[in-house]
């Protein structure tokens, strides 16, 4: 009963995490491209005049969506249209499984491993589910009886096919170099010190199968440079052209769970997972209660600093607007010391508690899953960064570049790791 | 477990049937992907993870994706196509000889005496699978892959006009 009780707990937990980054990623992307752009981003929807930094402009999008009437053009294949947007998304879910969030924790006699499914193996589940995701955009494109959703649904099959194989050999040179392909031991590897002062990472030991990877990684998300598929200014928007409402917002949503999961995958294989830097588990629970405090220190003087800088922004935009919106520096100002006030309480508190063994074990998987968060909202940011700092690649450079730069580029990464290995005697 | 597997044995059998009847190619890819996918649940079921994630990537990701994207690029009418050259007549009895077929060699081989042994934990794991392929089936392995490689080549060969 507590067993599924606890693997329950765990998938809530993941896919809450893969869930909430869609609005959060949404945001940052308007906001990114805005401050890319010299431009103020959204800025106008408010709920009694809270905005949030336009944050709140996605609940207006998502009761838009789900108003609006979702047509099905006639002559589409009913059952296929239906069911395309469900699968793109369904797929993707389902890779969360295999992500680890922190290290195994040992509470009550109990050894909870902190992903879902601690596969025999491992990393090769993601890549085997992620690539029945094609087939949503296949059908969708098939589906709906348009020619540009053709072409759209075709470039993405071409694609995705051509760039799984960098894919799958740029995660190769990582199985090689941590010999295995469980995702857990690959990040309990990254722990380990190289000559003794740097952080043995993926990117460390694998910089040409990281660079292959992250590459292909951007191709099987269809993002920038590589978003042939949708080409708005080629085949109008591709695959999903004929949908509205709800089903248009799944194809979109899919696509932010794939860039939460490809940056996930990044995180894990490459930048040591859920390691936190120099302190490997054990110095993490030994020095639990300097963790703990260092964590709500660092979280009541963010709130601080926050909550100072919505003190500034309050009175610089007093007059500014004649409405409520005047007063949302305010709320978030007081909200922030509130926060701020209650970490800090926590902080002159903990000086005076003992942590027990499992409270120790507990405050190092926070600080774990802290890190590992930490890094998945950097790589979230690359991929918006890269998105309107690079222009679309042309359908046969696309093509070139994943045939006859990326996978050679892949053969050479697995051939000079099987070398070093072998001389440095681990073959 | 064994209700996991009737589940899935019966949507294997059923994706091949509907990949058969089905007149629209793409529908029947599609019923091969879902007869595929079942398929892979039935490894799972037998604890072999990475049979299981093979038979997903290999089949149902890459090998059928290619052929949706051949039928795609055909874009076939279902109403241009042909009525198979066999009358119903013809297929029923073929199907009846096959399946008493089936049943005879079924019947023939479980009175054979068996040389089963228990299989190791380390079945259809990819340490177990790696190393039958790079020991035990080496040269299998490699003939195989020299094989895919002419194919390859020779598919290239009948593609291009002028090399």
């Amino acid at each position: 009963m507590t067993d599924y009780l606890i693997i329950t707990g765990k998938a809530v937990f993941i896919w809450a995490i893969a869930l909430s980054f869609i609005p959060l990623l949404i945001w940052f992307e308007r906001k990114g491209a805005a401050f890319i752009q010299d431009r103020a981003g959204p800025n106008r929807a408010a709920v009694a005049g809270i905005r949030l930094a336009g944050l709140v402009h996605n609940i207006a999008d998502v009761i838009k969506l789900l108003l609006k009437e979702l047509l099905v053009p006639p002559h589409v294949n009913r059952l296929y249209f239906m069911v395309a947007p469900l699968l793109g998304f369904t797929f993707i879910l389902l890779a969360f499984a295999v992500i680890p969030w922190a290290d195994v924790l040992e509470v009550a006699g109990r050894r909870i491993s902190m992903q879902v499914a601690d596969l025999n193996a491992g990393v090769l589940f993601v890549l085997a589910v992620t690539s029945l995701n094609v087939y949503g955009i296949v059908l969708a494109g098939w589906s709906s009886n348009n020619k540009f959703a053709l072409l759209g649904g075709l470039r993405s099959t071409a694609q995705m096919i051509s760039y799984e194989i960098p894919l799958g050999l740029g995660i190769a040179g990582v199985f090689m170099a941590f010999q295995s392909v469980q995702l857990n031991e690959i990040v309990r590897g990254q722990g380990e010190l190289l000559w003794g002062f740097l952080p043995k990472w993926g990117l460390i030991v694998q910089p040409l199968g990281f660079v292959v990877f992250l590459t292909a990684a951007f191709a099987e998300t269809n993002r920038n440079p590589f978003d042939l598929p949708e080409g708005e200014s080629e085949i109008v928007a591709g695959y999903h052209v004929e949908y509205s409402g709800i089903r248009f917002a799944l194809f979109y949503m899919g696509e932010y769970a794939g860039i939460v999961l490809s940056s996930a995958m990044i995180t894990t294989l490459f930048f040591g997972g859920w390691q936190v830097p120099w302190l490997p588990t054990d110095a993490l629970v030994a020095h639990a209660p300097t963790v703990l405090r260092v964590l709500l220190a660092a979280g009541g003087l963010g709130a601080l600093v926050f909550a100072l800088l919505m003190v500034v922004f309050s009175r610089r935009v007093r007059g500014a607007f004649g409405d409520l919106r005047e007063y949302e520096g305010h709320v978030l100002g007081i909200f922030n010391i509130v926060v701020a006030a209650a970490l800090l309480i926590m902080f002159i508190w903990s000086y005076s508690i003992t942590l027990p063994e499992w409270g120790a074990r507990v405050v190092a998987a926070v600080a774990q899953v802290s890190t590992f968060l930490l890094k998945l909202v950097f790589f979230c940011w690359l991929f918006i960064w890269v998105r309107w700092s690079l222009p679309r690649f042309r359908y046969d450079q696309l093509m070139r570049l994943g045939w006859k730069s990326m996978i050679p580029l892949a053969f050479v990464n697995l051939f000079a790791t099987g070398l070093v290995l072998l001389l440095i005697g681990r073959g | 477990m064994a209700v996991a597997f009737y589940i899935l044995a019966f949507f294997s059998v059923l994706g091949g049937v509907l990949m058969v009847t089905r007149r629209n190619p793409l529908s029947g890819a599609f019923a091969l992907v879902l007869s595929l996918v079942s398929l892979a649940g039935l490894f799972a079921g037998l604890a072999a993870e990475f049979v299981f994630i093979l038979q997903v990537l290999v089949y149902a990701g890459a090998i059928m994706v290619l052929i949706i994207f051949t039928i795609m690029l055909l874009n076939l009418n279902p109403n241009e196509m042909y009525e198979a050259p066999v009358g119903r007549f013809h297929t029923v009895v073929l199907v009846a000889l096959c399946a008493v077929g089936l049943a005879a060699f079924i019947q023939v081989f479980s009175q054979l005496p068996s040389a089963v042994t228990a299989i190791g934990p380390d079945f259809g794991s990819i340490e177990g699978v790696g190393e039958f392929m790079l020991t035990r089936y080496l040269y299998p392995f490699e003939l195989v892959s020299a094989l895919l490689l002419v194919a390859i080549v020779g598919v290239v060969l009948l593609a291009k006009k002028v090399i």
